[in-house]
């Protein structure tokens, strides 16, 4: 299949009209609060010297400053990439602050600002003794630094580093030149470029030789200051026989301008490695006016790089004003195996251009696609993946599934799949289909007795089942509830 | 004592008068058969009562058991013991059709102010009822009528009502579309479910479903409104002569309200 048969989906669906929930649709941004803490910022800008200045307060050897160096060179020469279906406002790259931290720096858990934890408390992230009881281990991530990460003992007995990418360059600096910029080049892409110049903090995670990783890990990233970008950044590497299961989530206050954010994730699987990397992404979408939010420009790639490895994709993203995300997989290995699975949920004026890429390099490599798109309000919801079967994959298969759900008729989806095969032993398979959340489906519930909310949610749910099946166990349950929340009263 | 007294209903769809003057009196165990010709108003009469978005009342009033049935939500009405059983059942993907009844029947309890089921009450709840109406495990753990055969819908709609113990049933044209056997099944469910305080409404196109559910009356419904009752040998005498003869005795009914005929 070629560029010219694509397809592009708008269904339009019938309107209901009710006031109640109308009003429950505009309920307020759970996570939208400021935590008032003093913090070290750097003026807004970008130059060289921010740059330079951004790497020497984080105490960084000579080689991360000028890999960061050449990186900020290139993404001068970049243009920004124009090409999704999205209608960004100009960014002014220069009125942003590169590196926000709370003043006291942590050193410890224990040495964390008690208001630090009670952010997290408030958006119910698991720290500190919870943690313990939840048995998962968190990084958490506030406006640029790491703040504290658990479980570091038990890890450590594993065999397995979880860090603060900062540490991890200070700490396991050889580990991390081998790996930084090997998946996500540092001139990959506009937002790459920028966030390899710029990156100030993020997760590392090692396990190494036969290790299975004895719980999730889990990273929470917010975005506190204002004027504020956060460019974290990622790198998870599997060794042979590993096996990680890793989970992200992401707030942010609610505040009038719109908040860059431009993350890097990349994921290394050697021999028989397996990386399940899911994200809960719930970045401030704007107010229903589509004024404010976050602007999400994320490059996530992962590199089957061994024989039988495999990578696996879970994202629920409710969030952000603009969503530009497509995470990847590299299928180097023969038999190496990608899956992406996708939940994307836009609503009022939010935009979406989201969907993956499997490149397929390897002997009988093996991806599947699960994408639901679900829009609500005035919101546009793009689905944009691409299958590249290389020349050398003999029997590489894909499988791919869109799914659109349209809630009211002001709302757009939208489907890109782009095809390139260049094997003829290849099945590349794709389905896709657009519904709407049909008054009959919404009557018959009612009929029965299950009120309008609760019948929506039920409906989006069921739309969702075979991507939430992917979460673990209590991230599926908190998906479930921020789709009910970022959808209250959308059937309006 | 009435469980459901309609009188002089109007009703509009999409601006068009469908209902016009209907009024019909049911009893606590009653069965009523509601006959008509295509576009008589047969489905819009379960539309109305259920509260269907759409469906625009304009004149008359419907007491349920001492209520303003019209004044209530549709979820409202589910609750108070309105349960009408569609023509088209619905499908709902990904939504398990045992998790849906679950949902359904605690909503109902929550509103009437009775304790929820927990999961295993509902469930020793399920096994009792699937004596009234046999369907199997795999299609009580498949998603909402997703992938059902025609039969399999309408049982699933029999044994929803068998779980949710309505006191007054609204058959949408529940035979339409069954082989006979299919057909036996659904009215054994319906049969197995009538006792003296619940309440059957049986809109029908076809006769042949009253051969296995006895109505005590049954009505004819024509240019929106009920023109003639009877017993069951007026259903006969419909099966037999069709619509046209009301002419007769109904000089107001234009020819195309009795266009549609029956089996």
């Amino acid at each position: 299949m070629n560029e010219s048969e694509n397809m592009t989906r708008e269904v339009a669906a019938p309107v209901r009209d009710n006031a109640e929930v109308e009003a429950a649709l505009n309920r307020r941004y759970e996570a939208g609060f400021v935590t008032d803490i003093e913090s070290t910022t750097l003026p807004p800008g970008l130059n060289e010297d921010t740059v330079r200045q951004l790497s020497a307060i984080k105490g960084e050897p000579e080689w991360m400053t000028e890999w960061r160096l050449a990186a900020y060179r290139h993404w001068l020469t970049m243009p920004e990439p124009d090409w999704a279906k999205l209608d960004i406002a100009p960014i002014d790259y220069q009125a942003v602050s590169y590196y926000s931290a709370p003043k006291a720096g942590p050193k410890s858990l224990d040495e964390v600002d008690p208001k630090l934890l009670e952010t997290y408390e408030k958006l119910g992230v698991p720290l500190h003794e919870r943690a313990r009881l939840a048995g998962v281990a968190v990084d958490a991530v506030f406006d640029s630094v790491s703040v504290g990460t658990t479980f570091r003992k038990e890890l450590a007995e594993a065999g397995v580093i979880f860090c603060s990418m900062s540490e991890a360059i200070r700490d396991h600096g050889d580990l991390v030149r081998q790996y930084l910029g090997s998946v996500v080049p540092a001139g990959d892409n506009y937002f790459a470029a920028l966030n390899s110049a710029v990156f100030s903090d993020g997760s590392f995670v090692f396990i190494p030789k036969g290790v299975r990783c004895p719980m999730e890990l889990s990273t929470y990233f917010r975005i506190n200051a204002m004027n504020t970008g956060q460019f974290e950044r990622t790198l998870i590497v599997a060794e042979d026989d590993a096996y990680v299961s890793y989970l992200e989530g992401c707030t942010a206050p609610m505040r009038d301008e719109n908040q860059l954010h431009a993350a890097v994730v990349e994921l290394v699987a050697l021999e028989r490695a397996q990386i399940k990397y899911s994200t809960v992404q719930n970045w401030y979408p704007g107010d229903e006016n589509g004024v404010g939010g976050i602007y999400n420009f994320v490059t996530k790639r992962g590199d089957c790089r061994g024989a039988d490895s495999k990578i696996s994709w879970t994202q629920v993203e409710t969030g952000s004003a603009i969503t530009w995300k497509y995470p990847s997989c590299v299928l180097r290995g023969d038999r190496s195996v990608g899956e992406f699975y996708s939940v994307a949920l836009t609503h009022h004026r939010q935009q979406a251009d989201t969907g993956t890429k499997m490149i397929h390099i390897g002997k009988g490599t093996k991806s599947k696609i699960v994408s639901k798109g679900i829009s609500a309000g005035r919101s546009s919801n793009s689905y944009r993946g691409l299958v590249k079967i290389e020349k050398g994959a003999e029997g590489a298969r894909n499988y791919t599934q869109c799914d659109s759900l349209l809630i009211g008729k002001k709302c757009g989806a939208h489907t890109f799949p782009y095809m390139e095969v260049k094997n003829p032993s290849a099945i590349v398979e794709h389905e896709a289909t657009t519904s709407k959340i049909s008054d009959d489906q919404l009557f018959y519930c009612l009929s029965r007795g299950i009120g309008e909310e609760d019948a929506v949610s039920m409906i989006v749910d069921g739309f969702c089942k075979q991507v939430f099946r992917e979460l673990p166990m209590e991230f599926a349950v908190e998906a479930k509830k921020l789709l009910e929340v970022s959808l209250e009263g959308a059937v309006g | 004592m009435h469980m459901l007294k309609i009188d002089n209903l109007h009703a509009r769809v999409e601006g068009k008068e469908i209902l016009k003057g209907l009024s019909l009196t049911v009893k606590p165990g009653e069965v009523h058969a509601i006959m008509g010709p295509n576009g008589a108003g047969k489905s819009t009469l379960g539309n109305v009562l259920a509260g269907r978005d759409g469906y625009e009342v304009t004149q008359g009033t419907v007491d349920f058991a001492g209520r303003d049935l019209l004044a209530l939500e549709p979820e409202e009405r589910a609750a108070v013991g309105v349960f009408l059983a569609f023509q088209y059942p619905v499908e709902i993907p990904g939504v398990n059709n045992t998790y849906f009844l679950r949902a359904a029947l605690n909503a109902q309890r929550k509103f009437r102010g009775e304790d929820e089921l927990d999961s295993m009450r509902f469930l020793k709840l399920v096994r009792e009822k699937l004596k009234v109406m046999q369907i199997s495990d795999e299609l009580l753990h498949r998603a909402v009528n997703e992938g059902f055969s025609g039969g399999e819908k309408k049982r699933n709609e029999i044994f929803q009502m068998a779980v949710l113990e309505p006191k007054l049933a609204i058959l949408d044209e529940t035979d339409s579309g069954l082989d006979i056997d299919a057909l036996k099944q659904v009215a054994e469910g319906v049969n197995a479910l009538r006792s003296p305080d619940r309440s059957f409404v049986i809109v029908t196109h076809y006769q042949r479903l009253l051969d296995y559910i006895q109505p005590d009356y049954v009505h004819v419904l024509a240019g929106g409104r009920i023109v003639e009752s009877g017993d069951k040998d007026l259903a006969l005498k419909l099966e037999e002569q069709g619509y046209a003869w009301l002419a007769e005795t109904h000089p107001e009914l234009r020819k195309a309200d009795l266009a549609g005929a029956p089996a």
